[in-house]
């Protein structure tokens, strides 16, 4: 397949098709509805199934049994439906059941906007659970994250969420399917997946509360195994410049890409360097050590009010560098410009 | 390094969508980058249906467009909203059926187009776009006309492939209109 | 000397924790006596609930899984669809289906989902400590209904039977009761049937459960029986509602 020109959420339902998803179970929500509508259409030919769930909730809950009988499985919403799954995916985290979740963000409760955003980054259930979660910054990347959150998923028994957001959902981008990461080799047989007891000889298989080594034992798996695993193993940053910069950009998704439109504009007056976390969690604290003595100050734009990933840039910051907040959720929420007079401003107060 | 940014503006059902997507699907024929952005945010509630589209032979920083190289009109509200984005020295293409504003911009190159008239001559009424289409590809020679018809063959196959050939043609009306002009 | 009694292969070792007297326990029996005299053991798949009918997993000898509060069949509907030759049933109360749950319960049996439903209507949050459910009788006292169930203010019990009687994808419904050893036998019955129900692809199946709760009710256990005589079959009238 050649390079094709496709809408975000259209290339992360191929992609998930391309990764052996077998069932998606989902809810209409906007700005990720092509997401179910892509599975609706291309799953049955293809021999999967696609359900449409009764809420956001039940569709979850689906994804969870449909998990635990040994599935690739996946699900998306946005927002307002995230909220409403977390408990599930708390469950689905702590009794260790794998499946992808891609959370196209947009801003507001269900009667909120449509648009964009970046509100989700803090959104967790109850449980005290740690997922892998992605975030992509063009369609190109959407499609290979959602492709390789199933092998991830799988590798470590442990749900993996792609947070997207309105903007890389809607818009149409190039996207070559021939260039997806590789496929994990050699991923656990999923043994303990819910086929009747007749599949293991006699022995069942109880998917219980997690209360046996996985979550709450003391020092159990995901203390001692899981997490360090996927701290080490699966954290993804991109950085570029920060050696001899003089402000650094640390931004994710939609907001990455305004940054560097704005670090153009602004090549002649300042040196930008950039921190683009391509995971949230784990989030690259390390890569902030690279910048260099130049740096006056670490300029976090996201598009919601007061911030959010922000707190974990101030402590991987530690003290360093001055962080500062830009955007919003008004108007036409963060823009490049108000990226660049942000910069502007930063570097006035800083060069004093 | 090539970059053109181009917002197309008109209301629904006019095809405002549909002509940015296949400038950007001739971009990727003729092995460029292309992103498409459909109206996004506040803008959804204006009643007008427009597009971003960057084109380019590098990375694209950023799918939405605030300054535009190019900006295809359609109709009067859409003129009023979008004439500002266009950057000094741009050019805007105007639906000239539809559009009665004056232009009020000295510092850009207006094209106006009888888009509607042409359409109905060639019996094909609703391809109006098709031939703004065309006078795009003729003013910003950005993307060839080889590559819109073979987006054009693409788009309409099966029992639609009939339509292929009067899209191509309104396309080319468009095209030359504005070719002879300079 | 010969063996008159054993407990069916499907539970495990493990002693029921109900409470004394609370009849949980007589149904897990029975579920667990069809799934061995129906031989579907090795192929069966518990989806447990949350309240008392949770604990169901840990007795249960075949594959099982615990699934959040009303969400079983949300579960059971992911379950049976990747794997539609499995014998699937989920085992709810009452808080479970018939109030947090009822919009998953309603839509697994709309869409015909080929798994079994053992509904255990007890009146009561029973594990949670005895607050009013939807199914809790007018005028009875909980602790969130201290002074008696006041349908002004919280409506009529609910009648599930009834209610997913309406639902074409429901292709079997009875509603039984376990307080005599007479209506045990026909409460196993019908949860064979409900079983048989799946097994021939025919759609959704819910066996509802007229069940004591002693300690919530404050009553002795055979008190319990007679109220589920006196006061719960009066307004949950046995029999069935739908057969194939």
């Amino acid at each position: 397949m050649a390079r094709v020109l496709m809408k975000g959420n259209e290339a992360m339902a191929e992609a998930a098709i391309q990764a052996g998803c077998q069932a998606f179970f989902g809810y209409p929500i906007t700005p990720q509805s092509e997401i179910p509508e892509y599975f609706a259409r291309e799953l049955p030919p293809r021999g999967g199934l696609f359900l449409q769930a009764e809420s956001e909730m039940a569709a979850m809950n689906m994804v969870m049994g449909a998990s635990a009988a040994g599935g690739r499985i996946m699900t998306s919403t946005s927002g307002p439906g995230y909220c409403l799954k977390l408990e599930a995916l708390a469950a689905m985290a702590l009794t260790r059941l794998p499946a992808v979740i891609v959370v196209v963000m947009r801003s507001g409760p269900a009667f909120g906007t449509m648009k964009a955003a970046q509100e989700d980054y803090r959104m967790t259930g109850n449980g005290g659970y740690k997922v892998v979660t992605f975030a992509p910054s063009d369609v190109q990347e959407a499609a290979s994250m959602v492709y390789e959150a199933f092998d991830i998923a799988d590798q470590y028994r442990n749900p993996v969420v792609v947070m997207a957001d309105g903007m890389i959902g809607q818009m149409m981008g190039t996207v070559d399917f021939e260039k997806m990461p590789a496929r994990r080799q050699n991923l656990p047989e999923k043994t303990w997946a819910l086929r009747g007891s007749a599949s293991r000889g006699g022995k069942n298989s109880a998917l219980l509360f997690p209360v046996g080594p996985a979550h709450y034992a003391a020092k159990s798996e995901a203390e001692t195994e899981l997490y360090p695993a996927l701290v080490r193993n699966e954290t993804r940053v991109e950085v570029t410049d920060v050696e001899d910069a003089d402000l650094v950009f640390a931004a994710y998704g939609t907001a990455a890409r305004m940054c560097r439109a704005a670090a153009e504009e602004l090549a002649g007056k300042m040196k930008i360097g950039f921190i683009r976390p391509k995971t949230l969690w784990p989030f690259p604290y390390e890569a902030f050590d690279r910048i260099g003595p130049k740096c006056r100050a670490i300029i976090c734009p996201e598009i919601n009010i007061l911030g959010q990933m922000i707190d974990d840039v101030r402590i991987a910051a530690a003290g360093r560098w001055p962080v500062y907040h830009a955007g919003d959720t008004a108007g036409d929420f963060l823009t490049p410009e108000n990226i660049i007079r942000k910069a502007e401003e930063v570097w006035e107060e800083q060069r004093v | 390094m090539f970059r053109s940014k181009i917002i197309v503006a008109g209301s629904g059902g006019q095809g405002a969508l549909r002509v940015g997507q296949m400038i950007a699907y001739a971009a990727l024929n003729e092995g460029r980058e292309a992103t498409w952005l459909p109206s996004y945010g506040a803008e959804m509630r204006g009643g007008t249906a427009n597009c971003n589209v960057v084109i380019s032979d590098g990375e694209i920083p950023f799918a939405m467009v605030s300054t535009a190289d190019y900006c295809i009109i359609m109709n009067d509200p859409s003129l009023e909203k979008f004439e500002e984005k266009a950057v000094p020295g741009g050019t805007l293409i105007l639906d000239s059926s539809m559009v009665r504003r004056e232009v009020g911009r000295k510092d850009v190159t207006v094209y106006r187009v009888p888009a509607d008239v042409i359409a109905e001559e060639e019996g094909n009424p609703r391809g109006a776009n098709m031939v703004l289409l065309g006078a795009y590809v003729a003013a910003s020679r950005a993307v060839s006309l080889e590559a819109v018809y073979e987006n054009i063959d693409h788009s309409f196959t099966g029992s639609k492939a009939k339509y292929a050939a009067s899209n191509k043609a309104l396309v080319k009306r468009g095209y030359d209109l504005i070719a002879g002009q300079e | 000397m010969s063996i008159l009694y054993t407990k069916p292969k499907s539970l495990n070792d493990s002693p029921f924790t109900f409470c004394p007297g609370c009849t949980h326990g007589i149904i897990v029996q029975l579920v667990a006596s069809v799934i061995d005299e129906m031989g579907i053991g090795g192929d069966t798949i518990c989806v447990g609930c949350v309240g008392c009918g949770g604990y169901l997993p840990w007795f249960m000898a075949t594959d099982t899984i615990c699934s959040l509060h009303g969400r079983a069949p949300a579960n059971a509907t992911g379950i049976k669809r990747m794997q539609p030759d499995k014998v699937v049933f989920t085992y709810q109360g009452d808080g479970d289906l018939a109030s947090i749950g009822t919009a998953e319960i309603i839509h697994a049996a709309h869409r015909g989902e080929k798994f079994t439903t053992i509904f255990v209507n007890n009146t009561t949050y029973g594990m949670t400590g005895g607050q009013m459910a939807p199914t809790t009788l007018p005028g009875q006292k909980t602790t969130t209904s201290p002074y008696g169930r006041d349908v002004e203010l919280c409506g009529k019990p609910i009648r599930m039977c009834e209610t997913l009687a309406t639902i074409d994808g429901a292709k079997f419904l009875e509603r039984v009761s376990v307080d005599s050893p007479g209506n045990v036998r026909k409460a196993k019955k019908a949860i064979r049937r409900a079983f048989e129900c799946q097994l021939a692809g025919h759609g959704f199946s819910m066996v509802e459960i007229l069940s004591s709760c002693p300690t919530n009710w404050g009553k002795t256990p055979l008190e319990a029986l007679e109220r589920i005589r006196t006061e719960m079959i009066p307004y949950y009238p046995l029999g069935n509602f739908k057969d194939f």
